[in-house]
């Protein structure tokens, strides 16, 4: 696992790979890896996405020419979340790999539209149905599948899996952007009060 | 490598094996969602669990949306200095 993950992104896991060996002989071969709650709601977690967030969000504001769009903002919010995963889940692998292939996803999806009209909707009807789940159940599982990044050819159990980790991710995400919006307003608030203030103080 | 493992045991016949992965794994997101949690009913269908689990990351997608246009907002007004070093007092303390 550590060697396929050090494939994808050479630079940013070539560090975590080397932690990695250090630590594989100590945790047990099949053990899952620690999804869930207890990871993301650690409030050290969240103050350490607030920090990376301004960082990544400063870093966005110095170049003139992109302005800071609300999309900019949530590909930053995004991108930030999915490096605070470590690359444990599927989901923020996809996230941070999807901005490099961007256009080749397009590219993609263009072909992908154009076959699917051309089969029309004989191959649908005609999909052997190896696991015999309920067509309504299915669907749901399709557009979870589709809510969560990277987990379209997922199998059930891992989507679950991903999508538990994914949640929690996103409200410890949700909180941290709240707290900042909190903390900006408060910032801006001051700001013009000071410069209120001392605007009253030239004129006095 | 891990997909591979999940394929060969799909292939295996093993629905047995992955009914009680699905029924285990639902449960566990049953405690996730709010919504499902507060209503506290034990018997809850898998395909209610996931609808409410489409709803709810597509509102919490939602909010993420809301709270970067906030940002995005406020930070055109703020200059990135003042506001830096507002967060990261506030952080330390």
């Amino acid at each position: 696992m550590a060697e396929s993950s050090s494939i994808s992104n050479p630079d940013a896991n070539s560090n975590l790979s080397r932690k990695r060996r250090k630590i594989e002989p100590k945790t047990p071969a099949g053990a899952p890896t620690e999804t869930g709650r207890p990871r993301w709601q650690n409030d050290v977690e969240q103050q350490i996405y607030s920090l990376k967030l301004v960082d990544a969000l400063c870093h966005l504001r110095r170049p003139d020419s992109a302005a800071a769009t609300s999309r900019a903002v949530r590909d930053a919010a995004d991108q930030v979340l999915a490096v605070s995963a470590r690359g444990k889940t599927r989901w923020s692998r996809a996230i941070l790999t999807g901005r490099l292939s961007l256009r080749l996803a397009h590219i993609n999806k263009k072909h992908k539209k154009a076959a699917k009209r051309a089969a029309v909707g004989e191959s649908r009807t005609k999909k052997p149905a190896v696991q015999k789940k309920l067509p309504p159940l299915e669907k749901k599982v399709k557009v979870l599948s589709r809510l969560v990044p990277g987990c379209r050819k997922v199998s059930l159990p891992n989507l679950l899996e991903e999508t538990t980790d994914y949640i929690a991710a996103l409200e410890m995400q949700v909180k941290a952007m709240t707290f900042l919006t909190g903390l900006l307003n408060g910032a801006v608030s001051s700001s013009a009060a000071a410069s209120g203030d001392s605007s009253l103080a030239d004129r006095g | 490598m891990s997909s591979r493992r999940s394929r060969s045991r799909q292939s295996s016949g093993a629905s047995r094996i992955s009914d009680d992965q699905i029924a285990d794994l639902v449960s566990r997101l049953q405690q996730l969602i709010p919504e499902i949690r507060n209503r506290r009913s034990d018997k809850v269908s898998a395909s209610k669990v996931l609808q409410e689990t489409c709803n709810y990351i597509r509102s919490l997608h939602r909010e993420v949306d809301d709270l970067s246009d906030r940002l995005s907002e406020l930070l055109e007004s703020t200059d990135s200095d003042s506001a830096q070093a507002a967060i990261i007092r506030s952080l330390l303390m």
